[in-house]
C-alpha cells in the first residue's frame, strides 16, 4: 500500500459539481490536521478555482473536465502541508493576465484570484501543452506540539 | 434527486423594511436563484433591506456579487443594506475581500432593524 496520501478527483464544468470538489477537499484537509477556519478558506479557494474554470474555462461547455489532484506532503511531522493541482481541457490565458482586481473598486465579480492568493501560501498558473490550464496552489502549517503531561493526547 | 430547499424565504415586511431569509450554501450554482430574489425585493426600493444569513452554511465569491449588486441598487435610492446573524466562516469571505466594512453586517435581525 502507498504511503502517499493523496486523491484525484474528475468533475465537470456544471455549477452543481463543484459542491463534490468542496467536499473532498475539506475532507483531506481536515484529515491533515489543518483548523476548522483554515479547511473553510481551502475550501473556498478550491471552489473558486473551479468557478473560474467553469465561467472562463469552459464558457460554452457543461461537459468540461476539471481535474483536481490533492497531495499531501507529510516528510515532516510537525507541520501539515499539501500540493493541490486543478487542470482543465478549455481556454488559455496569458498567466500574466491572471490578477485579482482593486478591492477598493468595489463591484460584483472578480474576486476569485484575490481570495485564491490570500487563502493559500503559493499559486501559479500556466499553460498546458495542448489545451487548458493548470493551477497549482500550495499551503502549510505547523501543527500543534502534542501535550506530553495529557496521556489521552494521541495527536 | 429531491428538489432543494429555497434558498431565499418569502420576504417579511417590517416597519421600515424587508427582511429576506437566507439558506444553504450559495455558490455558482444557486446564486442566480439568490440574484433573482435580491432584484425582486429591491425593486420597490424599500428604506431597509435585512438579510437574515444565520442559515447559510457557505458562500462563494458569486454569493458575494449578488449581494454587492444589491447593496449598490440600494445604495442608489438612499436605502440600506444589513446582513445580520454571518456564521464565522461565511464572514471569511468578506473579510478576506475587504467588504466587512464596505457592508453593514450585524449579529442579530433586531440589531439589523436599527443599525
Amino acid at each position: 500500500m502507498s504511503d502517499c496520501f493523496n486523491i484525484n478527483l474528475r468533475i465537470f464544468s456544471q455549477p452543481r459539481y463543484a459542491c463534490v470538489a468542496r467536499a473532498a477537499i475539506t475532507a483531506a484537509v481536515e484529515k491533515l490536521g489543518f483548523p476548522d477556519d483554515a479547511c473553510g478558506q481551502v475550501m473556498l479557494a478550491v471552489d473558486e478555482a473551479v468557478t473560474n474554470i467553469i465561467r472562463h474555462g469552459y464558457p460554452d461547455r457543461d461537459d468540461g473536465p476539471i481535474d483536481i489532484t490533492f497531495t499531501a506532503d507529510e516528510s515532516d511531522p510537525t507541520r501539515a502541508a499539501f500540493t493541490i493541482v486543478v487542470e482543465d481541457e478549455g481556454e488559455q490565458i496569458e498567466p500574466t493576465r491572471i490578477k485579482g482586481r482593486d478591492l477598493d473598486d468595489v463591484r460584483p465579480g472578480g474576486l476569485g484570484v484575490h481570495i485564491i492568493r490570500e487563502v493559500m501560501d503559493h499559486v501559479t498558473y500556466a499553460p498546458r501543452t495542448d489545451r487548458g490550464m493548470r493551477v497549482e496552489m500550495t499551503k502549510s502549517i505547523d501543527l500543534p506540539v502534542p501535550d506530553a503531561a495529557d496521556p489521552t493526547n494521541t495527536a | 434527486m429531491s428538489p432543494e430547499a429555497p434558498i431565499v424565504s418569502s420576504p417579511q415586511p417590517f416597519d421600515g423594511g424587508i427582511c429576506l431569509a437566507l439558506n444553504g450554501e450559495i455558490d455558482l450554482s444557486r446564486s442566480p436563484e439568490l440574484r433573482n430574489a435580491l432584484l425582486d425585493a429591491v425593486k420597490s426600493k424599500p428604506d431597509r433591506l435585512v438579510l437574515e444569513m444565520s442559515g447559510v452554511t457557505y458562500m462563494d465569491s458569486s454569493g458575494v456579487a449578488t449581494l454587492v449588486e444589491a447593496l449598490q441598487k440600494m445604495n442608489a435610492h438612499g436605502g440600506k443594506l444589513v446582513l445580520a446573524g454571518l456564521q464565522t466562516k461565511v464572514k471569511s469571505i468578506f473579510q478576506i475581500a475587504k467588504l466587512d466594512t464596505i457592508f453593514a453586517i450585524v449579529d442579530d435581525i433586531e440589531s439589523a432593524k436599527t443599525v
